[in-house]
């Protein structure tokens, strides 16, 4: 499987004094009050802190799913914050590989289509090439013999790692995943995410995780506890 | 395959049940618009060519002649004043031959036949009826009618062979219990002359059956004391739709009062009008439902679908492509509903077509008239009514898909 060539310690996200409410009316919440952060190629970032503080939020505003009501965010060097959906949208395509806690495979499609699923938009390979990748990806993840099974047929732990390959397909420069090994039982926590920090440290990826896990975060390059909408 | 197409079949058939069901509504619309529009359309176009068979495309009969008054008025400027104590009405055709010459030069003319009418009364051995002679010159007038398919007992060549012949509607023939060789008395304007029924005919329209009696115009010209000149000239046209254009020119040219067929059975040609928008209603409203169903399938799909459609999103799919996902189905759906609601459709047409259905007074016919000619025509204006009233359907849930945040999505706040 090829990797990407890239620079390990080099920036791939930014993001200075972010704020974001969530909700409205009296109802509204300031969740994140000014938070910013930081995460380079090669190292894997843990956020951690209890249930609300604003670390998915943070997540996901950092892989452009949702856009913050103050702040910039830049992905390798381009300013992201302001820019439209159809920016931000080739940008997740390009450069943002996503992993969720609740697998989020597509059940009607199997392992190799679900992985081949991001290959197919970006248009980058030839479908053969797409396929020979997605198999190299399954293959790493000790899914290669299960390629042809629909989500359906594959347990938490194995929907887990397909979506590992999943978000790596593209070769993405920035990883995020929200609690990945949330949902997955002890043993396959740690495979998970041995497999998420092996292939992105193998690739030079910035790896960013939300996570409640003690022992992951421990694991990570780097800890950012958060609290009230903000690192502390 | 495109991965838009690939997600949307496979979104599709995840839902097979609504999907089933939005494409039974597609077939059901597009079939049943087929069968409506060709059944409707085969009475409507047996009728008017039953009419054209009996009065031809074009009649030309009187002559509306300006009087001097009327010409000083037009000379006195450019404008033309019609006035009714200007003009004289000339009945009927002075110069047959000179007229039926004339038209003849129209393009679009195919033949013409100068008739003789007169009303007379006939008188067999059981009773006496009221009824219409036509004098005609028979190898002019079978070019402009169907008599010589419309004959049902005896035969044409024993009316050409007999100068004494003539040829009696089937309803009149009935009522005055008369049957081919019987003789009958017609008489009018004070004479009478004894006449041998040659053979019998019938249209199919009663009106004609029960009082038309056709006479070699010789005949009809004694009887009736019609030396020279013609009651009116029966035109058949090459292209018969374009009979009040032709008339138009005719009027123009001839100064003879020209009606064409749609003028002059505008009462019946309303009907079948009346009964084509009753039945386009009708028809849809079965498309109607079945973009509805359409719209629920999709509505729920998208309802399903929203981690699907936020992992795409994710993935870098915009919202272009999650609207062209939704758009996909609906259209899979109806190109498969396209395509065997045609099959459907014809299938139908054709059974529809063997229903016994004895029918006489306005035509003659056993079975359903379907319009297998128009069929090309009945298919794509259903597959375009089905097309558009689905796709209409389809944007309203294909918009709000596309129109979900990823963000809201995973974060569980989606509206």
């Amino acid at each position: 499987m090829s990797t990407v060539q890239t620079n390990p310690g080099e920036l791939a996200l930014r993001c200075t004094n972010l704020h974001r409410y969530l909700g409205q009316g009296e109802g509204r919440v300031h969740v994140l009050k000014g938070v910013s952060f930081e995460a380079r190629r090669g190292q894997v970032y843990a956020i951690v802190g209890p249930s609300g503080c604003g670390k998915s939020t943070l997540l996901y505003l950092l892989g452009l799913l949702d856009q913050p009501d103050e702040g910039q965010i830049e992905i390798n060097g381009a300013a992201m914050s302001n820019s439209d959906d159809f920016a931000r949208t080739r940008a997740r395509g390009g450069h943002i590989g996503f992993v969720f806690q609740f697998h989020f495979l597509m059940l009607e499609f199997t392992a190799l289509e679900n992985v081949m699923m991001p290959m197919r938009k970006l248009g980058r390979l030839t479908p053969a090439e797409m396929k020979a990748r997605a198999h190299g990806l399954l293959d790493s993840v000790g899914l290669g013999a299960k390629t042809h099974r629909l989500g359906t047929q594959l347990s938490g732990g194995e929907q887990q790692r397909v979506a590992v390959a999943r978000a790596l397909a593209n070769q993405p420069t920035i990883l995020l995943a929200d609690e990945p090994t949330g949902n997955l039982d002890v043993k396959n926590s740690a495979l998970v995410f041995d497999l998420l920090t092996r292939l992105a440290k193998e690739q030079g990826q910035a790896v960013v995780l939300v996570t409640h896990n003690p022992e992951i975060a421990q694991r990570c390059d780097f800890t950012r506890p958060m609290r009230d909408g903000l690192f502390v | 395959m495109s991965p838009n197409l690939r997600i949307a079949y496979r979104f599709l058939t995840a839902k097979k049940r609504a999907m089933l069901m939005s494409l039974a509504c597609t077939i059901l619309g597009v079939g049943l618009f087929i069968v409506t529009q060709a059944t409707t359309r085969g009475f409507e176009e047996f009728f008017t060519k039953t009419l054209l068979g009996i009065n031809g495309a074009l009649r030309i009969e009187d002559k509306m002649q300006d009087t001097m008054r009327s010409l000083q008025a037009a000379g006195s400027s450019d404008a033309y004043f019609a006035q009714r104590e200007g003009v004289k009405l000339i009945e009927g055709i002075e110069e047959p031959q000179l007229i039926a010459g004339a038209v003849r030069g129209f393009p679009n003319v195919r033949a013409v036949s100068a008739v003789v009418r007169g009303n007379v009364q006939v008188t067999s051995s059981f009773k006496t009826e009221d009824a219409q002679i036509f004098g005609i010159n028979l190898e002019d007038h079978i070019r402009v009618s169907d008599l010589a398919q419309q004959i049902t007992n005896g035969t044409l060549a024993d009316f050409r062979d007999s100068a004494g012949g003539a040829l009696m509607g089937r309803v009149l023939a009935d009522r005055l219990q008369l049957g081919v060789g019987d003789s009958f008395v017609l008489a009018a304007r004070g004479q009478s002359r004894s006449v041998r029924v040659a053979a019998i005919f019938e249209t199919g329209y009663r009106e004609a059956d029960k009082t038309n009696v056709y006479l070699h115009q010789p005949a009809a010209r004694s009887l009736l004391k019609k030396p020279a000149g013609a009651s009116f000239l029966q035109v058949m046209l090459h292209d018969p739709e374009r009979a009040p254009l032709d008339a138009a020119r005719m009027k123009q040219v001839l100064g003879h009062d020209v009606k064409p067929w749609q003028e002059r059975e505008k009462t019946w040609l309303a009907v079948f009008r009346a009964l084509r928008i009753s039945t386009g209603i009708t028809v849809t409203v079965f498309t109607l439902i079945a973009s509805l169903a359409m719209f629920n399938t999709l509505a729920m799909i998208v309802l399903e679908k929203t981690k699907d459609i936020a992992i795409l999103r994710s993935m870098g799919y915009e919202r272009r492509d999650i609207t062209q996902i939704f758009l996909w189905q609906a259209g899979i759906v109806l190109a498969i509903g396209a395509v065997v609601g045609a099959g459907f459709g014809v299938g139908v047409t054709w059974l529809v077509s063997l229903v016994p259905l004895p029918i006489n007074g306005i035509f003659k016919t056993d079975t359903f008239i379907v319009a297998w000619s128009g069929m090309p025509l009945f298919i794509a204006q259903a597959i375009a009514t089905a097309l558009v009233m689905v796709m209409i359907a389809s944007l309203v849930p294909a918009r709000r898909a596309a129109r979900l945040e990823p963000g809201d999505i995973v974060r569980g706040t989606a509206q």
